[in-house]
């Protein structure tokens, strides 16, 4: 492609979009985060980070977020799996969709309801003689949720690199002698591991600054990067310590970003959650 | 092509139609003019009756939104790119706005109804001479419980909330100076203290608190103390109120060690384009007839002297809601302890959560 | 391809009855006539009709249309100018460049999204409210619309930009009669998936609101802040009934079209 049809002037506008809302706003961040209070230049918020509490909240905020990638894709890629045998793959693959297509918001509210004392969950619990839980305001309900949310966000990757996958090369692979195992291990798994990769980087960034869910449903029992920027710069007002840890964030993106970045075209990017 | 190109039409059609709905059921009224005020106010904070008949009164129109932390509203005020013309910060959130220029001076002359208010609660340290405020609600910050749920166990001081028998029933209110403040309190130090020692063991303290806390939480513990799915909670008086006129088994108490006695109050922020609404605005919430009506509603306590004659003198002479001047006396407005020490408190509350489990 | 066998079905259904469980949840107990989600009383429709009395939540509601409309629009038009120019980039390492940038706020977090425009709108002095509510919005869907754009840009052979300008088409023709209508279910996808994104945001609306400016989900914040009320799950039963008709509406567009479902990528 190396004529050139347009005139660069048709460029204007996203050029323009780059400038203003991307890079100027990490930009600002950045110059934020080596400011006090005061509004003097320091570079103590990055001694803060590195020697308070913020440390331990960043392996925490890892861990959570480790723990619900894992299981979102736990979930997802057997369902995944099993959508692409389905007869009408497209159509179920849009019912998996439209969930996360209602506000999250609504959705959270649901789940303190079917999970309160008296919600539908405990009366099954009741039933069947284990007794009242305290569901709420556990670590358990908040990955629970926190899997909801993100199914279907890991679905879809893992359906796309499924879908293209060539069944001639099952076939091929059975009639060499290999059992379904071995047929997932050795040619299934790695033709979709750009998928999962794609699936991974959409949960696991989103999954690091959840904010709403962990005081709705996790009682700030769970605390995530995006609680601790979202309480500097709405309570504290400390903006230069809440961009600091927007940096530090920033910078683990990047990092999931290249790690998980497929060297083919094949599956982009796709996703983003609150 | 040509598909897009009329897609896109219809598109802006619908938008431009829709638009002008929009205009018609705000009544032609911009987001701010001469004949409308924007108020911005707590959540769940007034009777919504009052501001029809404020309309109905003045011909001035209300845009009312709302908040749900004073500093959230500083922020938003501060930024500059709102219009706000009337906010109810509390006590040491007004000396901070006062401190940063965000609030004009109250005119007397257009509201003859400031001579209803109980003068207890005028020319307070935080306001001195009320020159940028006038009080709205006033209460405290006690324990609400259910003694059904507990086994008729009841409480008179915080200490109590350490009981080993209450595992993973106590909810906390996500707000650092209120549950730092508790654990102050509960040590006999001052809700204001600037001492990090006194600071760093109030904290150490409540870390020993976290066996027995069910959550730290905001606004939705009402709910779920209605409910029964909660049994004791950190709560403000007039949310307590709320929650013993839905469930009668709920009780409320202020904590013999001390607690806070806070003011929410009327202001005028800087970024006010009708200063007369305003006014008009403020004048109207101090009648003695509509801020019974709203105490009613609202289940704070009422700094009007003349209305407290045209409320239910059982809501009036109960303690818990209306304590006495020797109680109050006990009790201790917060100061405004500046952003850098409120920092310190955000940190150590946020210690505090990450060690619970 | 072979059948699905009996646990590979249980398991679907599982799936499905999980993620649709809080939805049916909420849409239930909107026709209770009892005051809560629990102890299901008797069949009222008085909840709907609290929805349609409120003026207020209708402004909304139509405040919440408009935004996502127009900055659907407007994204979809400068996203589909950015991926043509991303495409016609020569240079390869800067092409890339381009990309990362454009893909940076796709997986940004909401809260650094919001925090950083607040910031940005503040030292511009952009006022708080409609304009940079929907400004913000037309910010975070351009990047979307590019990365649905950009997959068609890469299918459509070069050689058929070389045979209509051999066949004396100018450049506009080659625009608007060529690379357009080969686009065009990669483009109606990016305006879709725009116009959700914006329906779908609270956090970023939440940093850069104002002035009495509100979206659905900002103030289905502050409405369940107060508790758990009904109007909002008849609320929720009436945005799930227009999103099964919008997404029912955009399946057959896109089965006409032949568009691979990649539309609803999110």
């Amino acid at each position: 492609m190396n004529n050139k049809p347009l005139r660069p002037l048709y460029t204007i506008p996203y050029t323009a979009w780059i400038l203003l809302f991307v890079i100027a706003p990490i930009a600002l961040i950045i110059y934020f985060s080596f400011f006090d209070l005061s509004g003097n230049f320091t570079f103590d918020n990055y001694n803060n980070f590195f020697s308070s509490v913020y440390l331990k909240l960043t392996i925490s905020s890892f861990w959570y977020a480790f723990l619900i990638t894992f299981f979102t894709l736990l979930f997802s890629y057997p369902t995944a799996y099993f959508l692409t045998k389905t007869k009408h793959k497209q159509l179920w693959l849009l019912l998996i969709i439209i969930p996360s297509w209602i506000n999250l918001l609504l959705k959270t509210y649901a789940f303190i309801g079917l999970f309160s004392l008296y919600g539908p969950i405990n009366a099954l619990l009741e039933t069947t003689g284990i007794g009242k839980q305290q569901i709420l305001f556990t670590d358990f309900s908040f990955v629970f949720v926190s899997v909801y949310i993100f199914i279907p966000f890991m679905i879809l990757p893992i359906f796309n690199s499924l879908d293209k996958l060539n069944p001639a090369l099952i076939d091929a692979s059975r009639d060499l002698g290999a059992n379904s195992w071995t047929t997932f291990r050795r040619v299934i798994w790695p033709l979709t591991l750009n998928g999962v990769k794609s699936g991974i980087q959409v949960v696991f960034i989103p999954a690091l600054s959840l904010f709403m869910i962990t005081r709705l449903i996790a009682g700030n029992k769970v605390i995530t990067l995006g609680t601790a920027i979202e309480q500097q710069f709405l309570v504290t007002q400390n903006w230069g310590m809440g961009s600091t840890i927007a940096v530090f964030l920033i910078l683990f993106m990047f990092i999931i970003m290249l790690i998980t970045s497929s060297k083919d075209r094949g599956t982009t990017i796709n996703g983003k959650i609150k | 092509m040509k598909e897009i190109v009329r897609g896109a039409a219809v598109i802006l059609l619908v938008s431009a139609i829709l638009l002008f709905i929009n205009a018609e059921l705000n009544d032609g009224g911009g987001s701010a003019g001469k004949d409308s005020i924007t108020v911005y106010n707590w959540g769940e904070y007034i009777d919504p009756d009052l501001l029809k008949q404020f309309e109905k009164e003045t011909g001035i129109r209300v845009i009312y939104e709302t908040f749900d932390s004073n500093e959230g509203m500083m922020g938003k005020i501060e930024q500059g790119g709102t219009s706000y013309d009337i906010s109810m910060p509390s006590e040491y959130m007004i000396e901070m706005m006062q401190e940063a220029d965000l609030l004009l001076p109250l005119d007397y002359n257009k509201i003859p109804n400031v001579k209803n208010i109980d003068p207890y609660f005028l020319d307070l340290p935080f306001d001195p001479g009320n020159k940028y405020s006038l009080p709205y609600f006033w209460g405290t910050l006690g324990i609400a419980f259910n003694p059904t749920l507990l086994d008729g166990q009841t409480f008179e001081s915080w200490d109590n909330l350490w009981d080993p028998s209450l595992k993973q029933q106590v909810i906390l209110v996500d707000s650092a100076r209120e549950t730092i403040g508790m654990g102050l309190n509960s040590l006999g130090y001052s809700l204001n203290s600037t001492n990090l020692d006194e600071l760093r063991e109030a904290t150490d303290k409540l870390k020993t608190l976290s066996p027995n806390v069910k959550a730290v939480i905001g606004d939705e513990v009402t709910q779920l103390m209605i409910n029964g799915e909660a049994a004791i909670s950190l709560t403000w008086s007039g949310q307590a109120a709320d929650m013993m006129y839905e469930n009668e088994d709920i009780d409320y108490i202020v904590p013999e060690e001390g607690s806070n006695l806070w003011f929410d109050n009327m202001v005028i922020p800087r970024t006010s384009t009708n200063i007369e609404g305003a006014h008009a605005f403020i004048n109207f919430m101090l009648d003695a007839e509509v801020a019974a009506q709203n105490a009613d509603y609202v289940g704070y306590s009422t700094p009007n002297l003349t209305a407290l004659d045209l409320m239910d003198p059982e809501v009036t002479e109960d303690e818990r809601f209306y304590p006495d001047e020797e109680t109050r006396g006990h009790l201790e407005v917060y100061r405004n302890l500046g952003l850098e020490m409120l920092g310190q408190y955000n940190e150590l509350f946020l210690e505090f959560k990450m060690d619970m489990k | 391809m072979e059948k699905l066998s009996k646990l590979p079905k249980i398991y679907l259904v599982a799936v499905f009855i999980i993620l649709y469980a809080p939805i049916f949840y909420l849409i239930f107990y909107s026709f209770n006539s009892g005051g809560g989600m629990s102890n299901f009383e008797s069949f009222t429709l008085e909840h709907y009709a609290a929805v349609f009395e409120d003026t207020r939540l209708i402004v909304i509601v139509i405040n919440t249309v408009i935004v996502a409309l127009l900055s659907a629009l407007v994204s979809t038009a400068i996203g589909v100018l950015g991926a043509l120019a991303i495409v016609f980039m020569r240079n390869k390492a800067m092409r890339n460049a381009v990309l990362s940038l454009n893909n940076i706020l796709i997986v940004s977090p909401d809260v650094i999204i919001g925090a950083s425009f607040l910031i940005l709108f503040t030292m511009i002095g952009v006022k708080l409210g409609f304009a940079s509510v929907l400004i913000s919005h037309i910010a975070f869907s351009i990047p979307i619309v590019v990365i649905m754009v950009l997959p068609k840009l890469q299918e459509m052979s070069p050689t058929l930009i070389d045979a209509a300008l051999d066949l004396g088409a100018s450049k506009r023709d080659v625009l608007t009669r060529v690379i357009i209508p080969f686009i065009k279910p990669g483009i109606l996808a990016g305006f879709f998936l725009a116009l959700t994104y914006s329906l779908d945001d609270f956090a970023v609306t939440f940093f850069v609101t104002g002035n009495g400016f509100s979206t659905l989900s900002v103030e289905i914040y502050s409405m369940a802040r107060a508790g758990i009320t009904l109007t909002i799950n008849a609320l929720s039963g009436l945005i799930f009934l227009v999103t099964v008709v919008l997404v029912i509406g955009y399946y057959a567009i896109s089965r006409k079209t032949k568009a691979p479902l990649s539309g609803v990528r999110k």
